[in-house]
């Protein structure tokens, strides 16, 4: 559907994007991930044509549009502070593409009377946007940029200016329009959260490259490398490589390769426990993640002397930096916890 | 989550305005000052001039303020300043944008000589403006003597006005809205017109009813190239001039009374606007 | 983006075009003008004995004028901002108010005022005082004119720093006058500067205002730009663009601190 190949972009001497290349299928959310300064909003704004790369190409649905401006590009775009247009209405924004595209009075009030039922704001035709709060005012944006019909909705960071519990709603919401609407959809983000929630696939960014490309699920348990394995969940460090810390199992008795370890702390977060341990030998500090339950099995407190070792999937760090040790094989159905 | 008890914030002590400074005394002080000053300086020699011009009672003022040439002064003086106005909107906008979107070098030097008409003593205005287009110029246009010639010389001291005005608002503009539209499918001039444009109209009336209150009063730069001519190339500020010279002050004052009401219309139509223009903030 | 490289162009010929007609050629041609007859000439001609009295007499209204103003532009301006008073607009106003004045009203109104047939002009007489056609009267009229600059600079900066920091102050010990000397003078100063740089401008070009209640009193009464306007009168075209030579060169000194007054102010 889009076809990005081997695009770069330099800003001076900072490489923004270095010979990336992906693939976005039709009609799925595909988030790019990354931290600040990965490159994912650069890429996106590529994809709009709102930055034209120094190298490499643009595809959408078979047509090169590299060199062809956002204006012709048939996408939708939403930006991160929403981009209203401040001295028009709500109507007046909603429908600012087709008035652009020289639609006849009446269609444009019927499809944005139908636009802004479809996103709650039914009744805001005659609003300002400096009268809407934020998330009214992004959810305009988005049936702004849906009005056009896009062949490619593309949103920056579209929640990161709002609130918290604003943010998580219109998350589901989202989803749930996503799920309606079905347009190809890219979507930029920095938290994991909010990729893994919504996303078919991801696209894991870091320093301008591609990390890794999958579905949640794969991400998060077969990830690529330290760094996507760290960037979508929480890590301990073991030995040699990194493990979840719910995948951590404990001991009171020796067992095997298991590393010996004391008790520093005990945190009752509600359901779950952390168990903060110091490891034997100056190998530092790691915590473990329990349920309730299984804490109460151990019957363990602070101070004890415990053996953890990793119980599921590991990541091992890559001695010669070459192809990642594979994954261990899953661990056998949950150790029998007495 | 363990509920626990969240202390009560401390109560807001009263931070009332006479306290910040230093006390309701060093308030009244700095008003007294600045109240005596403003009275000495500004506000008694208005009241003077107005009274002044009643002198010889009503008839005499509105005789003074409706002769013949002090109307086609004014007239003139209005038109004139109005012209100005509106080619400072326009080209005010020009320069503020290539001064702001575009690059080329010098940039820095064209941005910093707009201001120059604001440093220059307007008598060398005048005298500059007269070296290119008086009697001995370098190309053969002559304009002094002209009504051209006095649009000149206003254009050249309100010039700061109007790019000044649009200048700063140019530059916070918001890149994303023009992006959005681009997005929508907008060309270039029709993002100019449906929305850079409209977020810039308070700016660019701000500036030209800056650069017409100049206009209308200005003198050092006119006095000399327009050659003062009643009925044709007269501006009120000279006519009042001339008026004192002739030792009416009276006749002076009433003319001035009158220039000093449209000064005043001007102010207030400055802050319609800018409380206008700041309706759509938030 | 937003305009095509073709727009763009001819954007920034119309624009750059405009400037060269109305600035620069202009001032080109009377930068020729002035030293065609040779550098020599234009300083025989700026020192000759009215010249140079026109000088100082530019110099010592100035050197009065802009620190009165000074002064009252840092008052009014705390005043303005930091006080709770009621009819801060009338004061805004007030303060406005030379901007859009005529000069020559301005000098009409000192006229009416303090001449000898004016409201206070007999009181003055009276007293020995005479303030229209001398000195003290130029003082005034050019403090009128400068009146509003320094406020209209130092205020917005004080509006945008607060008065935290004031506020921390006090409680930390400092009396009033310590706050206002250690505080709040340094976080104004290059709004003050600025101010002080636009008003020394205005206070040496003026010419209006000057014009009208100064009575023209050769090496008394006659600054400088009253000397630019008698000379190109008599016919002495060049002696007359020898003085606005000079005139400029303080007018580009008043822009180049404008410029790197702004940068300063800019970088805080």
């Amino acid at each position: 559907m889009i076809a990005v190949s081997g695009v770069s972009k330099h800003y001076g001497d900072f490489a923004a994007l270095d010979d990336v290349s992906i693939d976005i299928q039709p009609g799925a959310l595909t988030a790019l991930l990354g931290p600040s300064g990965s490159g994912k909003s650069t890429l996106l704004r590529v994809i709009a044509g709102l930055e034209t790369p120094d190298t490499g190409s643009v595809v959408i649905e078979d047509r090169d549009v590299t060199n062809v401006p956002p204006q012709r590009r048939d996408i939708g775009f939403v930006f991160q502070h929403y981009a209203a247009f401040k001295h028009m209405t709500v109507r007046d924004n909603v429908g600012f593409g087709l008035k652009v595209r020289k639609r006849p009075k009446a269609e444009i009030d019927a499809k944005v009377d139908e636009l802004l039922g479809i996103v709650g704001l039914a009744g805001y035709q005659e609003r300002y946007p400096s009268q809407l709060s934020g998330g009214q005012r992004q959810r305009m944006a988005l049936a702004r940029a849906l009005a056009v019909e896009p062949k490619v909705l593309l949103l920056d960071e579209p929640f990161g200016a709002l609130d918290a519990n604003v943010r998580a709603e219109l998350r589901a919401w989202l989803r749930r329009l996503h799920e309606e609407v079905h347009v190809t959809t890219v979507l930029v983000t920095h938290d994991q959260e909010e990729a893994m929630e919504l996303a078919d696939r991801i696209v894991v960014l870091n320093k301008g490259r591609i990390e890794q490309v999958g579905a949640p699920r794969e991400l998060y348990d077969a990830p690529a490398n330290e760094f996507v394995m760290g960037f979508l969940g929480p890590v301990a460090r073991l030995g040699d490589g990194l493990v979840r810390p719910h995948d951590l199992v404990l001991r009171p008795d020796p067992d095997g390769t298991a590393q010996e370890a004391q008790v520093t702390r005990i945190v009752h977060l509600g359901f779950e426990v952390r168990v903060e341990l110091e490891l034997a030998g100056d190998d530092g500090a790691i915590a473990a993640q329990l349920t309730r339950h299984e804490l109460e099995q151990l019957e363990i407190a602070e101070g004890d002397i415990v053996f953890v070792r990793p119980g599921g999937r590991r990541f091992e760090r890559p001695a010669v930096a070459e192809a990642p040790a594979p994954a261990e094989a899953p661990a056998p159905a949950v150790e029998p916890a007495a | 989550m363990a509920a626990t008890a969240v202390t009560a914030p401390p109560k807001p002590g009263r931070t009332s305005a006479s306290r910040r400074v230093g006390g309701r005394g060093l308030t009244g002080l700095g008003v007294g000052v600045v109240t005596l000053w403003l009275s000495v300086i500004v506000l008694l020699p208005l009241a003077a001039l107005t009274a002044k011009s009643l002198d010889g009672g009503l008839s005499a003022f509105w005789d003074s303020v409706t002769s013949r040439q002090a109307i086609a002064a004014l007239k003139f003086t209005l038109a004139v300043s109005v012209i100005v106005a509106v080619i400072n909107a326009i080209a005010g906008v020009a320069i503020a944008w290539t001064l702001v979107r575009d690059e080329f070098p010098g940039r820095r030097v064209v941005n910093a000589v707009i201001d120059l008409p604001f440093a220059m003593p307007t008598i060398v205005a005048g005298i500059t403006l007269l070296a290119l287009w008086g009697p001995k110029s370098p190309v053969g246009v002559n304009l002094a003597f002209t009504q051209v010639s006095v649009a000149l010389a206003l254009l050249f001291v309100t010039l700061p006005f109007g790019v000044r005005a649009v200048q700063p608002v140019l530059i916070e503009l918001d890149r994303e809205m023009e992006e959005a539209a681009a997005s929508l499918g907008a060309s270039g001039p029709t993002i100019f017109r449906r929305i850079v444009l409209p977020n810039l109209m308070p700016a660019v009336l701000s500036g030209a009813a800056l650069a017409f209150a100049r206009a209308v009063g200005e003198f050092g730069s006119v006095v000399l190239i327009s050659g003062n001519k009643p009925f044709d190339t007269q501006v009120s500020s000279v006519f009042i001039f001339k008026q004192i010279e002739s030792d009416n002050a009276t006749g002076a004052a009433a003319v001035s009374v009158v220039l000093l009401a449209v000064s005043l219309l001007m102010l207030i139509a400055l802050r319609v606007i800018e409380s206008w223009g700041s309706r759509h903030d938030r | 983006m937003t305009a095509s490289p073709v727009g763009r162009l001819s954007i920034r010929v119309f624009a750059l075009g405009y400037l060269a007609l109305l600035l620069a050629i202009p001032i080109g041609v009377v930068l020729y003008r002035t030293f065609e007859p040779g550098v020599g000439a234009v300083i025989d001609s700026i020192t000759t004995p009215a010249a140079v009295s026109a000088f100082w007499l530019t110099i010592e209204i100035a050197a009065i004028a802009v620190p009165l103003n000074t002064i009252f532009g840092i008052v009014a301006a705390l005043v303005l901002v930091r006080t709770r008073i009621r009819g801060k607009w009338l004061l805004q106003a007030v303060i406005d108010l030379p901007f859009a004045i005529s000069p020559v009203v301005i000098g009409l109104a000192l006229f009416l005022l303090f001449g000898r047939t004016g409201w206070l002009g007999p009181t003055l007489t009276d007293w020995g005082i005479q303030v229209i056609f001398s000195v003290p009267g130029m003082v005034l009229a050019t403090i009128f004119v400068c009146l509003p600059f320094v406020v209209r600079e130092v205020a917005p900066v004080l509006r945008e720093i607060g008065d935290e920091q004031e506020q921390a102050a006090a409680t930390l010990g400092a009396s009033r006058w310590q706050t206002f000397r250690r505080i709040t003078l340094p976080a104004i100063r290059w709004g003050v500067a600025y101010g002080v740089v636009l008003s020394t401008a205005r206070a040496i070009g003026e010419f209006g205002a000057v014009s009208v209640v100064s009575g023209k009193i050769s090496g008394e009464t006659v600054t400088l730009p009253l000397l630019v306007e008698n000379r190109y009168s008599n016919f002495d075209l060049s002696g007359a663009y020898a003085a606005s030579a000079l005139l400029a060169v303080i007018a580009l000194a008043t822009l180049l601190a404008m410029t790197v007054l702004q940068r300063k102010g800019d970088s805080r």
